[in-house]
């Protein structure tokens, strides 16, 4: 069972209520799996705040909330975040961070334990499955014991990677008695505020307290003259590399056990604290005037290895890649043959235009052979920079279009957009409509038409929405997006008249084409 | 603590290198072993290089292989067998299919990739991807059938494969699957 697997199956057996998220590498297993369990709601939200706020809803009426996001997806939840630590939950709230070490599929390599900190909420770190399992449950009983959103931090490799476990059964939590006013504690006015925020900093010194008996916190002893301080992922890591060398292995990596860390410290002449990223851990205790090696031996860019930590250990440097005679050509991914966003690139590419861009599949058209995306920053910023540029330029934006995809454009590009009509901005916005969310395998979102559940529901209509944004009927066009003479028209028409415009390019996802192809076929035999 | 095999696959994203590692850990678990699964999933799948690690054994720990530690190499596609040479131990087990797939943007395949892969390590088992679709059924079981070529160098039962098997192919294709897993299995002692 894959780490991702693992969570939707602990809170599962946690007896959790509620389930919602949005799709990212490589968090999107979790619900997708949780949907499976007729017992729970789930739901794809529209983005990664809305679904953390769904969750502060459900923990608020009393049931069990898990919310699965991937890093960057933290950042746009971190707004309800926050404040969610100020008025804690009924219901147990559990946020998964999905991190990604070594960006296999990210723009960017952040480091979310830093959310805990900042947060001040309590984080939990598995190291393979069954932890991902057993700390999920644990995380929902720290929740309702101290009063806390939890966040549970996963990296690719514990997402991704699989180990067995035995299922447990489900044990339904109390029934939720529903949501019960209480102004003192849920309304954060500054006057409410001002006394949450003393109870957050109590809890937290608690919880750093009671993190001494926590027995996901433990040392495994062993010989010889150094010790290893660790977690999650790169806890199998050093035990790989050093089978007998006494380990602190860290369940929790916020807040800190400092009595057990400090003990384990005066032991050995030498302590090394493995993590990947940022040195999290290591700046906690060396705040405490304790002497520890991180950083100045480990990177702090990308994922570990056993190989990489034996190295750093031993002063030796990673041996270098053996050398090929045979030039080996890259092999970077690509757009599907017959993906239908391989045409308006070429159109794009060929009309010279600069792209705004965004997050998707769709990025690989920023590769070669179409090298037409100029920008990719976050979720929905192709339309908001595109405007940036248009104001620096003095309203000039003629060869500047923005590009997104349908999932995105309902993320976040729909403020974009409305921001766009009401500062009077000129630029197309082209959405590429596959009718799916396809980097992170095919989910369903609020153009699509489709709930997680494959149930039948509103497809937000494009030409409405647009002119509800005040854009005018011949502003807001749809071509087929095999079509490229009509693609071709449309983009240079649009982008000649001035005029802030909406231009749809769909197509059906291939791999979602297939699929149903392949669905229908096992229907019809 | 007993060694711990190592298996590296690899190949191109759509290959179906997911359905081979799944049913691969599938069979070890059946068998008792502790096991062990990393892959990738997202963007890098496109068309991409792609990976799977699987490791078993009595306890394993790091889901992911060390480079020099793999004790079989299965490449379902030529060139990646030395994008990833460097995970190769000195007496690993390199089976890899002659399918050539040239990568996005590029219009010729590079020479000498076999010679280079044989220059680099002593146990080579190339498999005419052509020659082994003549042996089996359907096409599409070709994976299953390279698997059955691996069978012959893990210490995994008969029963756990068969399984293995069952639990992720589509019921339809079963039979051929199986027979595919066995002519794989028949290369070797025929040879």
């Amino acid at each position: 069972m894959s780490g991702n697997e693992a969570i939707a199956l602990g809170a599962y057996e946690a007896g959790v209520k509620v389930g919602a998220g949005y799709p990212g590498t490589p968090s999107t297993e979790i619900l997708e799996n949780l949907c499976r369990y007729p017992e729970v709601s789930t739901e794809w939200s529209v983005n990664e705040k809305v679904a953390l706020e769904v969750g502060i809803g459900s923990a608020l009426a009393g049931g069990r909330a898990l919310i699965t996001m991937k890093h960057v997806g933290l950042n746009v939840a971190a707004d309800p975040l926050f404040t969610a630590s100020y008025i804690g939950v009924k219901g147990g709230l559990v946020v998964v961070t999905a991190d990604d070490p070594e960006m296999h599929s990210s723009q960017n390599e952040q480091d979310n334990r830093h959310y805990a900190r900042a947060a001040k909420i309590p984080m939990l770190e598995p190291s393979d499955s069954e932890e991902a399992r057993d700390f999920t449950k644990i995380a929902f009983e720290i929740s309702e014991k101290y009063d806390t959103p939890v966040l549970l931090r996963t990296t690719t490799r514990i997402s991704h990677s699989m180990s067995g476990l035995v299922k447990g059964q489900r044990v339904e939590a109390k029934t939720p008695e529903g949501f019960i006013p209480n102004q003192p504690k849920y309304v954060m006015i500054p006057l409410n505020a001002k006394k949450r925020h003393p109870v957050v900093e109590r809890r937290m010194f608690q919880i750093a307290e009671d993190a001494e008996n926590m027995e996901f916190n433990f040392i495994e002893g062993g010989t010889g003259d150094f010790g290893i301080i660790t977690s999650g992922v790169s806890y199998t890591y050093v035990r790989e590399a050093y089978p007998d060398v006494p380990v602190l292995k860290l369940g929790m990596v916020y807040p800190l056990p400092e009595l057990m860390i400090r003990e384990f410290c005066s032991k050995y002449s030498t302590v090394y604290v493995v993590e990947e990223l940022d040195p999290f851990i290591e700046d906690q205790i060396k705040a405490w005037g304790l002497k520890v090696r991180g950083k100045d031996i480990f990177p702090i860019i990308g994922e570990y290895s056993p190989e990489l930590i034996r190295c750093a250990i031993g002063g030796k440097s990673i041996p270098e890649n053996i050398s090929l005679s045979v030039k080996l050509p890259p092999r970077p991914p690509s757009l599907c043959p017959g993906c239908p966003h391989r045409i308006v690139y070429s159109v794009l590419s060929r009309m010279k235009l600069k792209v705004s861009g965004d997050i998707g599949c769709y990025s690989l058209g920023a590769l070669p052979p179409f090298t037409a995306m100029h920008t990719c920053i976050d979720m929905g910023a192709s339309i908001t920079v595109a405007q940036g540029i248009e104001m620096a330029m003095g309203g000039d934006c003629c060869d500047t279009v923005a590009l997104l995809g349908d999932s995105t454009f309902a993320h976040s590009g729909i403020t974009g957009l409305l921001n766009a009509a009401y500062n009077k901005r000129h630029s197309l916005i082209i959405v590429l409509d596959n009718g799916t969310t396809a980097m992170t395998g095919i989910q369903p979102n609020p153009l699509s038409g489709e709930t997680i559940n494959g149930h039948e529901t509103v497809a937000l209509d494009y030409a409405k929405f647009g002119e509800a944004c005040g854009l005018k009927t011949e502003d807001i066009r749809t071509v087929d997006a095999y079509k490229e003479e009509d693609i071709e028209k449309a983009i240079s028409e649009m982008t000649a008249s001035g005029r802030l415009s909406l231009l749809i390019v769909k197509g059906l996802c291939i791999i979602l084409k297939r699929r149903q192809q392949a669905a229908r076929k096992e229907r019809g035999a | 603590m007993d060694k711990v095999t190592n298996i590296l696959m690899v190949g191109v994203g759509g290959q179906g290198i997911l359905l081979s590692s799944n049913i691969l850990s599938s069979a070890a678990l059946r068998d008792g072993f502790d096991v062990k699964k990393s892959e990738i999933h997202g963007m890098s799948q496109r068309g991409g290089s792609v990976f799977s690690h699987i490791r078993f054994g009595s306890i394993v720990y790091s889901p992911v292989i060390s480079r020099r530690q793999a004790d079989i190499i299965l490449a379902l596609e030529e060139m990646e067998v030395l994008r990833w040479i460097d995970y190769a131990s000195e007496d690993c087990k390199i089976i890899f299919s002659r399918e050539r797939i040239l990568p996005a943007g590029t219009t010729s395949y590079p020479e000498g990739v076999e010679d280079e892969i044989r220059r680099l390590c002593p146990n080579v088992y190339p498999v005419c991807p052509d020659e082994l679709k003549k042996k089996i059924e359907n096409v599409k079981t070709l994976n299953v059938a390279l698997l059955g070529i691996l069978s012959d160098f893990v210490s995994i039962s008969d029963a756990s494969w068969q399984s293995a098997i069952k639990e992720f192919v589509p019921a339809a294709t079963l039979e051929s699957n199986l027979k595919a897993f066995q002519a794989g299995r028949n290369i070797i002692s025929e040879k």
